[in-house]
Order: structure tokens, then C-alpha cells, then sequence
């Protein structure tokens, strides 16, 4: 697998089809699949995500809560959600990974007007690239998981990059290494849905017949899918229920895409504005 | 570990980590593996993947285990053995057990004496003068030859199965719940899933920890769970098993190499009557009690003999009982388990203390005994990678002054205090041995920082030091002293490949000991730990082994490291095989007889004996006892309340604790009653914490900053806490306070008639390190099981109160 | 998804090409991607130090190829090898790094005089005389050869020695002969606790 191709740029002209050594055999895109029903909310993903980026770690307000961040930040891309929930008066503790979803129409993308801070590669990876991030926030609006983070000091967003440096040298991201139920797995997306099929036919088997796949139409699907034992109740996960990229976006990319030429001179002046702005990028970062 | 060892023969985790993807139903009580073991509980994952098996959770808290149970059940804290004591019952009423499996493997049928009777919580021959009891009428039946005597039909009113089941007639479904707090119908369900097993072709593990050891009665509620697994048949099977999860990377192999009472490899330390090597061995040898027993302890001279041979290399030798009069003598009413250690330096009786990567001051019960008994210590040696609570005690009042204003200013404290800095685990090559026995072998990948030293160059520097001392000025009985071997190619900086070589032991020629089978008792042969025999062959450190074939397809992985006894992996492993040999579960059968020999896993057996010997080789009956004489209180489990409870036993409420539990009684010990202290307290560790290490740490100090306290939601309605309040939580004893965690995870239970709340605490926290907060050890009792020495941590007495919504401004 | 180990290592090590067709470059987007931190690292072998599962971890030091340079840890993961963890881990064993490189270790030894409010620096030489003459003093004071009965004991029980419980069966097998020569009998570890 070869991560240089690109199948998309923020606030740029369609790359055209594959190309480049391994075009030809970049058939499949990559997934993550999350099986919530063996979650036992460990928080291994979370420390191997900031220990691989070697992101700083933070003290949070205590929030009655084993959740002890209550979101996602800038140097913190994933997330256990933990969520209590009664179903037939059986006590439910639902705990989900949260992240970026991969989604295979991204929103944050299409909303992006600074070309190339934001690349969707073929193997569906959805990376940022600060080297070109303005800070405008767009992506965040963008986005209908609320995922990507600004950093109030570097003013560049952040979010997970499922481990595209790793991935690129055929290594699963360091969460799915770390896990140690196998709640989550790493594969090509086609063998992962599959995979998730099977899943809820057994959950299905066992007598839990609300169990179901989230991989949400309304952005195309993910490259981050669930298996969810009440999948009738995504947000009890914390996931959103139909999510769906906001219409002033698609409106942008869609009928007004010719908005989207002037868009690269706007991501140059964009630039050029948050260079006067915030000033020279800092390297320094918030790390230590 | 000690009930297991009574039990069957070895006190240890009877399978592994691995087996437990063999298992069909998991019941994980006393325990709370999905967050104290993550990585192991991958195999409960995998078994319910593959297998379709089922989890089965009871624990006062709904936690992350029973977030993927299939069942869960609500207890109180303290009544683990009505539960089991439930499932016994539940099994037989059911007619689930495995009678052929009782016959065979079990002294379900050898006869008890006359005589032996209970009664109102008592068994026969409890002396109340003296608070303890004669355990002459807890007896077999002896033949004249000394064997234990039989009912083969096993109908005898007093063979054992018939005492048992006599003894747990009494713990029906209704009294389970009345004790226990959960619901008729919970317990039912749960009892439903565990007692299926209850077939040769379903098997059941149990994975406890330290929710079953930490119990004024113990080690009599682990011979609950293991005589449960016996009458399932699930003991010796893959997929089954008492699965003991140890808390720390090597407490397994630490207490293999000897604690207060014994020397490596569970040889007795010497009393001080058995003035001989042949008085001690005659004493500690046992005899068969059953015709077709192995009795391997039979074999006590070989190990005692090479391990004195270890000890003192040239100087044992046969004319001077190979220095067995070197070794320390215990009195016959000697205690100097942890409880007594500790009671002792507060009453002034040591003069130091050696703390090796042990931090007394925060997991010991009752902080302020701790604190207050350090300060009449002499000194103190503290060697570790961190400062810890224990070595800064003299700073508690400085530090934590909310909790210790009364603790004595530095000034008045005379201990001279040593804070050693010691390598870490990537500094230290070495073997740690895990809860399935295995001793795997590291490497060390760095120097350690700075000056600090590794633990053996500061044992190796200490001793050297004082037998300097001792070679020069002379002193106090220095024989034992200069007797003992110290004879590293580097004495200052001994090899660890070198003393694991030592461990394993050596011939008369200088070769590697292949296993304990050539173990001598003439002087021939020195070896540190029989046990251990194996795993440093001429053929290199077994330990250090990488192979992954998996042959038997169970997951044994016989060529990955090595563990003891003699490399099996599933221990009692015969008892899978009828009395013909033949398997109770082909599909999963760990070891197979062709009328030769046996093959597969290692035998835990004699390998070319025929299936007529007994099955637990390690015990004088050949078989596992379900009726037990080792332990004080009793030979069978009987539920006691502890010792500080917030309802009497409905059992038997003239005997309400158990009444050898002991409880420690200096002016500093003090007892809460429940008119007082009305909550069920319980403390437990967070799978984001390793007990008091990581709050040195910054991803943990994220993971989980600030101590809380699990509250109930109906208590905290009657209290008006609300989550994120700021609550005191006091006991007798002490106090502690942080944030209220208000929770549907822990409810009301109705128990006798009345509700009960329990509050959970976690521990973890300290007044040094990244994140700080209060010792949960301020609150807990010194109270201990008089068997195991285990404190009662899990269900004493408290009381709660709101104290605001923000902390209380601390002094400064 | 069989991964073998060293084979993406030589991949990360051997880099990429990147070039694209479409008048955009996307190396700045893989520059983000650091080179792989462990590409050029030296790997050992070690075992989790916490609980008593014992996953397999590698750690992977930097600089020890060298000579004057002080190796450091940059990097924890498990091995993938072992039956037991299989390359996975939990949120403790994930930090391990942290337990190696921490400020808060401590690198020298520290003494606290009688009566003093504070660690002093001291030297190992002079706390290694020091510790052994007092522990001397008190077996000289509290030895009992003979018990009340005039039994033979040759005990110390002034003195306790606790621990072992989280360092290898070797130190444990070395502070049993240390506590037997001396003669304690107060030697305990956290099996109890």
C-alpha cells in the first residue's frame, strides 16, 4: 500500500485517477473497525495515540465520570466515550472509541478553502497538513462528528491521522495495536465491513437483535465502522445519529462549485492572512 | 493461595492465561479482570468469540467487567461465601455433580471421624478459653494401616460428599439473598450459567483476585470457590480451573522463593523444636494416606538437602547436617506475616526496617499505625525508582496535613531514613513469573539513570559491607553470617543469569540440573528452589524461550518460557481422564494414556504410571480435598460476617465474624460499629492506575487525575451529594475526602431485612507523586485472616458526608 | 493482517518516493508523518513490570550504538511474539516509556538525618557503611541464639526486611540468602496485600 496517492486536496482541482508506483494494485481502502461489545473501555488507544504522536498529556476537571476528558482536543485524537444507559432494567456502561471517522465523502475537506491542509489519499485516509492549514475552522464546521480540533496556540487543526506514517509502511495504527480485546481491527475496508457483517449475525444469534453496523450514509460511509450491540441508539455511544455533511457545505462543493476556482486564490490570501495574524509558524508546538 | 495449596496440592493459578479461551463460562468474582488485567481478560474475549462462552460478573460494583457480562449480579462486599455457598447448594439440588469425577479425583468419599458434627457456627471441638479450636474430631478414619478409610458408593453419612452436602443445605437461593443482597431471581440466573458446567463436556474457569483475598475469612472463601470447581468437575480440565490473578509482575515467584514461614520452593522454615535435620525432615515429610497416592512431598529430603547445599556450598556437609542448624527458628505460636510485622514496629519491638520496592506506608491497613510505627524505628532503608510514601513518612504531616495534623512534627522523629535509587524494569535483566507460573526471562535495554544502582549490586554491597564488618570486629553469631555462600564470579555485582543457574542447581560435576527428578538428598546436589529445577539446563536459560508451536492446538505453547512444576501448563492435568484414563472431553483433552504413557501437556503425574494412581500428586490422599483439616477455622467454608459488618449473621448470630479472625488491638486499632459508621466500604484499583506507581506518571495522572468516591445514587439523594460534590468518607479509623462520583453502578441492597449501601474507593493515590490525593489505607482496619495474614480491605465500615462543593481549603 | 516486523521497518527505513502527476506536490503531506520513530532503533526484549499477566513488551532505545552517549527509551510496544499478549497492551504497559524516562526518578541516594526536615545528598560509599553498621548494632543487640527454653533459634527479630514482589525471582532468591544469613525472619512481600 502506498499512501502518495492522493484521491483528494482541500480547495484544489480533482488529482485525476491514481497514479504512481503500486497505482495499479491500490484497489482497496483501508478501515478501522470498532467492535463495541468487547470494549472494556481500557483507554490502551488512548495513551498509544498520544504516545505514538508523542502528544502532551493533560489534567482534566473531574466530571463524575470515568470519561476523564470530556472531548477530543488538538493533541488528544482519541476518545473513550463512556455512556450509561438502561434497556429493560438491565443497566447498560456503553464505552466507544471516538475519532476521526475517515469518512469517504469527507466534509471537513470539502469545506477546507486552503489547498492541501487537507488530503484524502486513496486508501481513504484522511490527513491534515498543518504545513497548509490557515486556522480558519472551516473543517470544523464542516465536520458532522465535531472532530477536528483548532489549537488555540499553533492555530493549525489537528485530528487523528490514523497513523498515516505507520500505515504507509504497511503498520497498523498504533490504537489497533494496542488493543487488547480485539475490539478493534485494521484491514481493508471490503474485509472489514464483512467482518462486521459476520459480527452482528452472531450478536444477532445470541439474542441481541438490536445489534447493527454504523457506517453512516450520510457521508458516504467511514473508514471507521462500528459494530454496535444497540445500534437502534447510536448517540447512547455518542455517536450522532445521521450524520450528514451541513448543506451550507455541500452546497459549497455541489452546485457552487465554481466558487471553488476562486477558493484556491482565497486559500493563498488565506495564507497570507494568517500569517499576519498569528505570525510565523512556531515548532515549539504545546509538546512537554 | 494458601486454600488452593490445601485444596490441591499447589498454591498457584491451577491453568493459565492462555486456557481461558478454552472456557465455556467464566465467572470473574472477587475480581475485576477486564480492568485489572486487560491484557488477560483478551482470553474471556476470545472464549466468548470463538466459543459462544459465557461471563458471568458478581461484584458489589457493575465495573468494566460486567459492562460485557452476560450476567450480572450485585453483592455485599463480604458475603462471597453464602454466594458460593449458594452455588454448592444450587449444584446438588440441581443433581449437577459430577459424581464419577468426586469418586475418582476427591476425597468425596473417605470417612470423617465420629464426633465431627456444627453447630450454631461452631464445628466440633472449639475450646472457648482458649478462642481456637482441637481439630482431633476433624479427622479421617484410619485403617489399620494407617490409610484413610472409603465408602466406594460414597453414601456413608459421614463420608465427606455427605457432610458436604449437609453442610450447604443451608444456603438456599432465598438465604443467599438475604445475606448477599442480590435478588433470588439474579442469584438464580447466575447460578444457572456457572453450575452448567456441571457436565464433563462444559468447562468453567473462575478468575478471582484480590476482592477474595482481602477478607478477614479468606482463604476459607477460596476453598469455597475450589470446592465448587470440584464438585463441577472443572478442575484439571482446559477451560477450567480456580484462576488466581496476581496483582503485581512477581508476586507468584517472590512467595515461590520464600516468605516469613518459608524457605524457597515452600519448604517450612525450621521450628524450634526440630533441632535435627532429621527431626525437621521426619516432622515435615508427609506419609500416604490412601494406597494409590504418589505423595511427592515424599521427596522433602532431596529438596531440603540441595537448598541447604545452595546456601552454604563447601561448609554443608553430611557431618554438620549439611548447616542446617544456620537456618532461623520460628516458636510454635510465632506470627511474622505483614499484620504482626507491622504491630510489632508499632510497639516499638524492631529497630529497622528493609524496604525493597515496597511501599508500606500506602498499601498497609490503617495509615496511622503505619506513619506512627515508623517513627519509633531506628532506621529505615528504602530502595526504589521513585520516592515514595513510606520513605518521606517523616513529612506526612508536612505533606498531607489534612489527614495527619496529629502525626508527630520531623523534629521528634529520630529515624535515620536511606532513600535508595534502584534500576527500573528496562534496566534489569532477570525473570518475573506471572499468574500462570511462567518465568519468562528479560533483557536489560539501558544503564539506570543517573547514580542509581541495580537491586542486586545494593543487596550485593550491603552484605559484603556487613560481613566485612563482622570478618573484622567480630559481633553476635557471625557462623550464619560467613556460612552463607556468596561465591558470584562478581560478588559486588553478581549475575542474574548466574544466580538463575543457582536457582536451577547443579551436580557434584558442575552440571546443569535437567530437573527435580535428580535432585539428591546425599549432599551431591545444590539447588536455590526444587521448584525451579528445569528452567537453567545444560541446554540454556529455558526461560528465555520464544518457540510458539501450539501442537495440541489448547494454547499450552510448551516451548514459550518456561513455568513451573516442571513445565505443565495446566496443573492436576490427570484429573481430565476418567479412572480407565480415558478423557472426560475428547475435543479438548489435555493429555491422552495409550496404555504406556501419557502425552500432550507435561503430566502432572508420573508420566508411565497407570491411571490407577491418584491424581493429586502433591497431596497425602492422592486426591483433591474437598474436606480440609489445614486451615483454623473449620474443614468446611462457613460464612462469617466481617469483622466490622452492618448486619449480624443470619446464619448464626452468636457467631457472627469468623471467630479466629484476627484483629490487631494496640491503642491505635479502634473498631467502628454500624450505629456509627452505617456504609459498606470497599476499595479496588482503576484500570488506568498500577497501584502506587503511576501517579509518578503523566499518561496515567490523564487517564485517571483525581480520586473519587463511588456513591450510590439513592444514598446520594438522602445526603443531597451531587456528582463532582466534595465528600468526607471516615471510618474508625480515619478520614479521607475528594470528589463524589454519584452512580447507577452501585445500588442499594436489601440484606436481612434492611438496605445496605456500600461506597467505593479507589486506591491509588498518595501525598507524593504527579497527582496527589488521599491514602484509602487512612480508613481500612488491621484486621487479617488468621490463616493468610490478608487485611480486610473489601467491606468495612464507614460514614459519608457532603462536605461542599469545592475542597476545603488546606492549611498551609 | 499478518504484519511482519521487520519487514515495514526496512520499508521505513528505505523511505518513499513521493511524486505526483497533478501539479501538486503531497510530500508536505507526508512530512507531517515524521520518519518513523523507531526505524533506526536497537530493540530489547523485556517483560511488563505491573501486573501479573507479563505481556512481552520491546523497548526501543536510541544513541546506545554509540560510544559517550547516554542511550535513552523512545519508544514501548508490545511484542508481538508472545501467545500471551500478543503485541498488545493496556494503558499501563502503553506509559512504560514514562516509568523509564521520568523526571521524578531518582538518581542519587537521599538521607534524612534524625530529627531533619529534609533529604540530604549522601554518597553511596558512606550510606553503604552507615546502613551496615547500624543494621550490625541492632543483630547485635537482638540476636537470640537460644529461645526461653533454651532451643536453638539463631534469629533476628529486630529487624524486618520487606519486598520483592515487583523485582525478578533472582533479587528475591538474593534477599533470602541476605535475610537468611542475617537471620530475619520477618521478611515479607505483597502476596498479602
Amino acid at each position: 500500500m502506498n499512501t502518495t496517492l492522493v484521491k483528494a486536496i482541500s480547495a484544489s482541482p480533482a488529482p485525476g485517477p491514481p497514479f504512481g508506483p503500486g497505482a495499479a494494485k491500490q484497489t482497496h481502502t483501508v478501515a478501522k473497525l470498532i467492535d463495541t461489545t468487547t470494549c472494556i473501555g481500557c483507554k490502551a488507544c488512548e495513551v498509544a495515540c498520544q504516545e505514538w504522536n508523542d502528544q502532551p498529556f493533560l489534567i482534566g476537571a473531574f466530571e463524575g465520570t470515568y470519561q476523564t476528558l470530556t472531548d477530543l482536543t488538538p493533541s488528544f485524537w482519541n476518545l473513550i466515550k463512556f455512556n450509561e444507559a438502561e434497556q429493560e432494567g438491565h443497566l447498560l456502561w456503553l464505552m466507544a472509541k471516538y475519532q476521526c471517522m475517515h469518512c469517504v465523502d469527507p466534509g471537513c475537506l470539502k469545506a477546507c478553502p486552503a489547498p492541501g491542509a487537507i488530503v484524502q489519499y486513496t486508501n481513504g485516509i484522511v490527513d491534515f497538513n498543518a504545513e497548509n492549514c490557515i486556522g480558519c475552522g472551516y473543517c470544523m464546521t464542516g465536520c458532522p462528528f465535531d472532530v477536528p480540533k483548532l489549537h488555540p496556540r499553533t492555530k493549525k487543526v489537528q485530528k487523528c491521522t490514523l497513523c498515516s506514517d505507520r500505515v504507509s509502511v504497511g503498520l497498523e495504527p498504533a490504537c489497533i495495536k494496542a488493543c487488547p480485546t480485539n475490539c478493534l481491527s485494521f484491514g481493508t475496508r471490503e474485509d472489514l465491513l464483512a467482518k462486521a457483517e459476520a459480527r452482528v449475525e452472531a450478536l444477532k444469534d445470541e439474542g441481541r437483535s438490536e445489534s447493527g453496523i454504523y457506517n453512516p450514509p450520510g457521508v458516504g460511509g467511514t473508514h471507521v465502522v462500528y459494530v454496535l450491540a444497540h445500534a437502534d441508539h447510536p448517540e447512547n455511544y455518542g455517536l450522532p445519529r445521521d450524520p450528514a455533511i451541513p448543506w451550507t457545505v455541500a452546497l459549497w462543493k455541489g452546485p457552487l462549485k465554481w466558487l471553488g476556482n476562486l477558493v484556491l486564490l482565497g486559500g493563498i490570501l488565506g495564507t497570507f492572512f494568517h500569517y499576519v495574524r498569528y505570525g510565523p509558524r512556531r515548532y515549539k508546538d504545546e509538546t512537554g | 493461595m494458601a486454600s488452593l495449596a490445601a485444596t490441591f496440592g499447589r498454591g498457584a493459578m491451577t491453568n493459565g492465561w492462555t486456557d481461558i479461551a478454552n472456557a465455556d463460562v467464566v465467572l470473574a468474582m472477587g475480581g475485576n479482570p477486564a480492568e485489572n488485567h486487560p491484557v488477560g481478560f483478551r482470553f474471556v474475549m476470545e472464549a466468548k468469540r470463538k466459543r459462544g462462552a459465557k461471563l458471568v460478573s458478581v461484584d458489589p460494583r457493575f465495573n468494566r467487567t460486567s459492562a460485557v457480562a452476560d450476567s450480572y449480579t450485585p453483592i455485599r462486599a463480604g458475603s462471597d461465601i453464602a454466594f458460593l455457598g449458594g452455588l454448592i447448594h444450587y449444584t446438588f439440588s440441581h443433581s449437577l455433580e459430577q459424581r464419577e469425577y468426586l469418586r475418582v479425583h476427591t476425597n468425596a468419599p473417605f470417612l470423617i471421624r465420629e464426633g465431627f458434627g456444627f453447630d450454631e457456627g461452631l464445628f466440633s471441638g472449639w475450646d472457648e478459653s482458649r478462642k481456637a479450636y482441637d481439630k482431633s474430631s476433624w479427622g479421617y478414619e484410619l485403617d489399620s494401616q494407617g490409610y484413610a478409610k472409603i465408602d466406594p458408593a460414597v453414601e456413608h453419612p459421614r463420608s465427606v460428599l455427605q457432610l458436604l452436602k449437609k453442610h450447604y443445605s443451608r444456603y438456599t437461593p432465598e438465604m443467599v439473598s438475604r445475606i448477599c443482597g442480590c435478588t433470588v431471581e439474579e442469584f438464580e440466573r447466575a447460578a444457572a450459567i456457572v453450575c452448567s458446567t456441571g457436565k464433563p463436556d462444559r468447562q468453567g474457569t473462575i478468575m478471582y483476585a484480590l476482592g477474595w483475598t482481602h477478607h478477614s475469612h479468606s482463604v476459607q472463601l477460596i476453598r469455597t470457590a475450589a470446592i465448587l470447581q470440584l464438585i463441577l468437575g472443572n478442575i484439571g480440565m482446559p477451560g477450567g480451573g480456580v484462576n488466581a490473578l496476581r496483582g503485581h509482575s512477581n508476586i507468584q515467584g517472590a512467595t515461590d522463593m520464600g516468605g516469613w514461614n518459608t524457605l524457597p520452593g515452600y519448604l517450612k522454615v525450621p521450628h524450634a523444636d526440630q533441632a535435627s535435620l532429621k527431626n525437621y525432615l521426619e516432622q515435615n515429610t508427609p506419609k500416604p494416606l490412601r494406597p494409590n497416592s504418589l505423595n511427592y512431598w515424599s521427596n522433602t529430603p532431596q529438596f531440603v538437602v540441595s537448598l541447604l547445599k545452595a546456601y552454604y556450598g563447601e561448609r554443608a556437609t553430611k557431618g554438620n547436617d549439611y548447616g542446617y542448624r544456620w537456618l532461623p527458628r520460628l516458636g510454635e505460636t510465632d506470627n511474622l506475616s505483614w499484620g504482626y510485622i507491622f504491630d510489632g514496629i508499632y510497639a516499638g519491638k524492631m529497630e529497622g526496617l528493609v524496604s525493597f520496592g515496597m511501599n508500606p506506608v500506602a498499601n498497609g491497613p490503617n495509615t496511622h499505625k503505619m506513619l506512627a510505627g515508623l517513627a519509633k524505628l531506628k532506621w529505615l532503608i528504602v530502595a526504589d525508582c521513585f520516592e515514595t510514601e513510606t520513605a518521606a513518612f517523616w513529612n506526612a504531616r508536612k505533606l498531607a496535613d489534612k489527614y495527619y495534623s496529629s502525626a508527630p512534627d520531623p523534629a521528634q522523629i529520630q529515624t535515620e531514613v536511606f532513600l535508595l535509587p534502584t534500576a527500573c524494569f528496562a534496566e534489569k535483566d532477570g525473570s518475573f513469573v506471572n499468574s500462570s507460573r511462567w518465568a519468562q526471562w528479560k533483557y536489560a535495554a539501558l544503564d539506570p539513570p543517573g547514580e542509581a544502582r541495580r537491586d542486586q549490586d545494593i543487596i550485593a554491597g550491603l552484605f559484603l559491607k556487613i560481613r566485612a564488618l563482622y570478618e573484622k570486629e567480630g559481633g553476635r553469631a557471625p557462623e550464619p553470617l560467613l556460612a552463607m555462600a556468596w561465591n558470584w564470579q562478581n560478588p559486588a555485582t553478581p549475575s542474574l543469569a548466574e544466580v538463575a543457574q543457582e536457582i536451577n542447581g547443579r551436580d557434584a560435576n558442575g552440571q546443569q540440573l535437567a530437573g527435580y527428578a535428580a535432585l539428591k538428598a546425599d549432599g551431591s546436589t545444590a539447588s536455590g528452589n526444587w521448584l525451579y529445577a528445569g528452567s537453567f539446563t545444560e541446554a540454556g536459560n529455558q526461560m528465555a524461550r520464544r518457540g510458539l508451536e501450539d501442537p495440541t492446538g489448547l494454547g499450552l505453547y510448551s516451548n514459550w518460557a518456561w513455568n513451573w512444576p516442571a513445565n505443565r501448563r495446566i496443573q492436576y492435568n490427570r484429573a481430565s481422564a476418567d479412572a480407565a484414563g480415558k478423557p472426560w472431553d475428547p475435543s479438548r483433552a489435555p493429555l491422552r494414556w495409550n496404555g504406556k504413557t501419557w502425552s500432550g501437556d507435561v503430566p502432572d503425574y508420573k508420566a508411565d504410571a497407570g491411571p490407577e494412581l491418584g491424581a493429586f500428586i502433591m497431596l497425602p490422599e492422592g486426591v483433591a480435598k474437598l474436606f480440609a483439616t489445614d486451615f483454623v477455622e473449620g474443614p468446611f467454608p462457613e460464612h462469617y460476617e466481617p469483622v466490622e459488618s452492618p448486619v449480624e449473621n443470619i446464619l448464626h448470630p452468636k457467631v457472627s465474624a469468623n471467630p479466629l479472625a484476627k484483629i490487631f488491638h494496640s491503642d491505635i486499632d479502634r473498631l467502628g460499629a454500624p450505629e456509627e459508621f452505617p456504609y459498606v466500604a470497599t476499595t479496588y484499583r482503576l484500570t488506568e492506575h498500577f497501584h502506587y506507581w503511576t501517579k509518578h506518571l503523566a499518561p496515567n495522572s490523564q487517564l485517571q487525575p483525581h480520586f473519587f468516591v463511588e456513591i450510590p445514587e439513592a444514598l446520594a439523594r438522602e445526603k443531597s451529594i451531587r456528582s463532582g460534590d466534595w465528600v468526607r468518607v471516615r471510618s474508625a479509623r480515619g478520614k479521607v475526602e475528594g470528589r463524589a462520583m454519584v452512580t447507577r453502578r452501585m445500588r442499594g441492597l436489601k440484606v436481612a431485612g434492611k438496605t445496605v449501601y456500600q461506597i467505593g474507593l479507589p486506591i491509588h493515590w498518595g501525598f507524593i507523586g504527579r497527582v496527589t490525593g488521599p491514602l484509602v489505607n487512612n480508613l481500612s482496619p488491621a484486621v487479617v485472616d488468621p490463616n493468610a495474614g490478608t487485611p480486610e480491605y473489601k467491606g468495612f465500615l464507614v460514614n459519608l458526608e457532603r462536605v461542599g462543593e469545592k475542597a476545603e481549603p488546606e492549611k498551609v | 493482517m499478518e504484519l511482519s516486523r521487520r519487514g515495514f521497518l526496512r520499508a521505513a527505513s528505505s523511505g518513499a518516493a513521493l511524486t505526483t502527476a497533478f501539479g501538486f506536490d503531497a510530500r508536505p503531506a507526508l512530512a507531517q508523518a515524521r520518519e518513523l520513530k523507531i526505524s533506526r532503533t536497537t530493540q530489547t526484549h523485556s517483560i511488563c513490570p505491573y501486573c501479573a499477566v507479563s505481556c512481552s513488551v520491546i523497548i526501543h532505545t536510541l544513541g546506545d550504538k554509540a560510544r559517550n552517549v547516554t542511550p535513552t527509551v523512545v519508544h514501548v510496544e508490545g511484542d508481538p511474539d508472545s501467545p500471551i499478549n500478543r503485541g498488545t497492551l493496556c494503558s499501563k504497559g502503553l506509559s512504560l516509556k514514562q516509568f523509564v524516562v521520568n523526571d521524578q526518578r531518582l538518581t542519587r541516594p537521599l538521607y534524612r538525618a534524625p530529627g531533619a526536615s529534609d533529604w540530604k545528598p549522601i554518597s553511596w560509599e558512606e550510606a553503604l557503611d552507615r546502613m551496615a553498621r547500624l543494621i550490625k548494632t541492632t543483630r547485635n543487640a537482638g540476636f537470640e541464639e537460644k529461645d526461653g527454653q533454651g532451643r536453638l533459634v539463631n534469629r533476628l527479630t529486630n529487624m524486618a526486611i520487606i519486598g520483592g514482589c515487583t523485582d525478578t525471582n533472582e533479587i528475591n532468591y538474593l534477599l533470602g540468602k541476605f535475610r537468611f544469613a542475617l537471620g530475619v525472619l520477618a521478611y515479607e512481600n505483597q502476596a498479602r496485600l
